[in-house]
């Protein structure tokens, strides 16, 4: 039968109208799920964008971003998630949305550290000698430029964020991981269904996520990179085919 | 300054304590031991199917995009959600539960990686190899493997720091070594002494195991070094 297996007791959990539209069902979860990762990512953009384009524009600093990535991939998620509602930011939403943000700063710096270093030269230079200031070659040549680069990394980062999020239910802190967490609560042999149909919406939320930012990102990248990118990518195609 | 200020509003609750490490030695013994024999077995099967992966992907170049592909979507897979693909088959009472999604989440790492150190042997050293008669197997294994030892090395570093990491989601069914002592430290009233102590221990733990594998490519790749200078 279809309800001796964990697949088939997933299917009956998912096609329970009650469990997505209840107090605590699938429909609150998820909203709450999508309102944590979008302020996390929100805040890592904010603090991460603009030290990142800066070290860029000024040259500097590319060990520190490096250090910072590395360090942040030791530090568990579980630790922070645990260690920061019992500092002054007290329990409840704040200290989940710092913690995910903490994880969303390394790619978004990493990245708008990239993008702006990578910007030809000449083109700065140009931006100069026509006689815009730091500040206007910043805002004017370097930061449009360096778009392609940021949305790359907002896209790692929200990906990130949005699987990370689903541990917040370790603290109580909502998400769709709480119906895992509830579910295991129960135990595997009650629950076993429960568990792997928050499973599935989990790692299905985080695919479309991955699948909508990779459009987003090709739509916010300047036409004629895309089209150069292609082109060259052609060329190289057709130079080997050749050869 | 501030920091000795917070340990003296709560006496009672502080963030380090030698007491509680001194009356619990034998628990936090116990859970680094889990957590150390944890990423080691993570560690070992992952690199057991990863390089071969990756040799593959070096030897049968159509097979490069697939091999990556799939490994960068169990990667995209949150932690939680393959812990609740695998626990309702396995259990929530053996290590291994966590021990398959810990491979899963490992082998993109190093695949990737091993395969940009494979990519990056230089086509005169295979040119030569293959000029002094070595076969296919004799040149991976003489030639290839050692030369893209600096990738591979690469490849388990992150992946170890990562696992190491990643051990303590298993706290939610009681697998995560640390991870154990963190969330047990937050269900037991906020006992910050045993969160601290478990976080601190798991970032020590991921430092030791990438420098001693740092330490460990070095040893094996005497003529990088000699290049270097």
């Amino acid at each position: 039968m279809m309800a001796d297996n964990p697949i088939g007791q997933a299917v009956i959990w998912l096609n329970d109208p009650l469990n997505w539209t209840n107090p605590g069902g699938v429909l609150d979860r998820l909203g709450e799920h999508l309102w944590i990762s979008g302020a996390a990512v929100v805040l890592g953009c904010l603090v991460a964008w603009p030290i990142g384009m800066w070290l860029g524009h000024a040259g500097r600093g590319g060990g520190a971003v490096v250090l910072i990535s590395n360090l942040t991939l030791a530090i568990p998620t579980v630790a922070l998630l645990t260690i920061l509602p019992l500092t002054f930011l007290g329990f409840g939403k704040p200290p989940v949305i710092v913690a995910l943000a903490v994880f969303a700063v390394p790619p978004l710096l990493a990245n708008a550290y990239t993008g702006v270093r990578s910007i030809d030269p000449e083109a700065r230079d140009a931006a100069r000698g026509m006689g815009l200031s730091g500040w206007q070659v910043l805002g004017r040549v370097e930061l449009p430029l360096a778009v392609p680069y940021l949305a790359a990394g907002f896209r790692t980062a929200s990906v990130q964020v949005v699987a990370t999020a689903a541990l917040a239910s370790f603290v109580n802190g909502g998400g769709l991981g709480q119906i895992i967490s509830a579910g295991f609560g129960l135990g595997t042999a009650v629950a076993g269904g429960q568990i792997l149909a928050g499973g599935i919406l989990v790692a299905l939320l985080a695919i479309l996520v991955e699948a909508v930012l990779a459009v987003v990102e090709r739509a916010v990248t300047p036409k004629p990179l895309r089209k150069a990118r292609g082109r060259a990518a052609r060329r190289a195609a057709a130079a080997t085919g050749s050869a | 300054m501030s920091f000795r200020l917070a340990l003296q509003e709560s006496p009672g609750n502080p963030w380090i304590s030698w007491q509680y490490v001194r009356d619990n030695s034998d628990t936090i013994l116990a859970a680094l031991r889990e957590h150390a024999t944890l990423t080691a077995e993570a560690m070992l099967v992952a690199t057991l199917v990863a390089v071969p992966l990756a040799v593959i992907a070096y030897w049968y170049r159509p097979l490069t995009g697939p091999i990556l592909a799939l490994s960068g979507v169990l990667y995209t897979i949150p932690s939680l959600a393959l812990l609740a693909f695998v626990a309702p088959y396995t259990g929530t009472t053996k290590p291994r539960t966590v021990l398959i999604g810990l491979v899963l989440y490992a082998l993109l790492l190093i695949v990737r990686n091993s395969l940009a150190g494979l990519n990056q042997v230089p086509p005169e050293a295979r040119d030569a190899a293959q000029g002094m008669g070595y076969g296919r197997w004799g040149r991976l294994f003489r030639i290839d493997l050692p030369l893209a030892l600096p990738g591979i090395v690469t490849g388990l570093r992150l992946a170890t720091v990562s696992t190491v990491a990643l051990v303590t989601v298993g706290s939610l069914i009681g697998q995560g070594g640390l991870g154990d002592l963190i969330l047990g430290g937050f269900r037991n009233n906020f006992y910050k002494a045993e969160i601290m102590t478990g976080a601190v221990l798991c970032v020590g733990l991921a430092l030791v195991l990438d420098l001693l594998l740092a330490t460990a490519g070095r040893l094996l790749t005497p003529w990088s070094r000699r290049i270097a200078r």
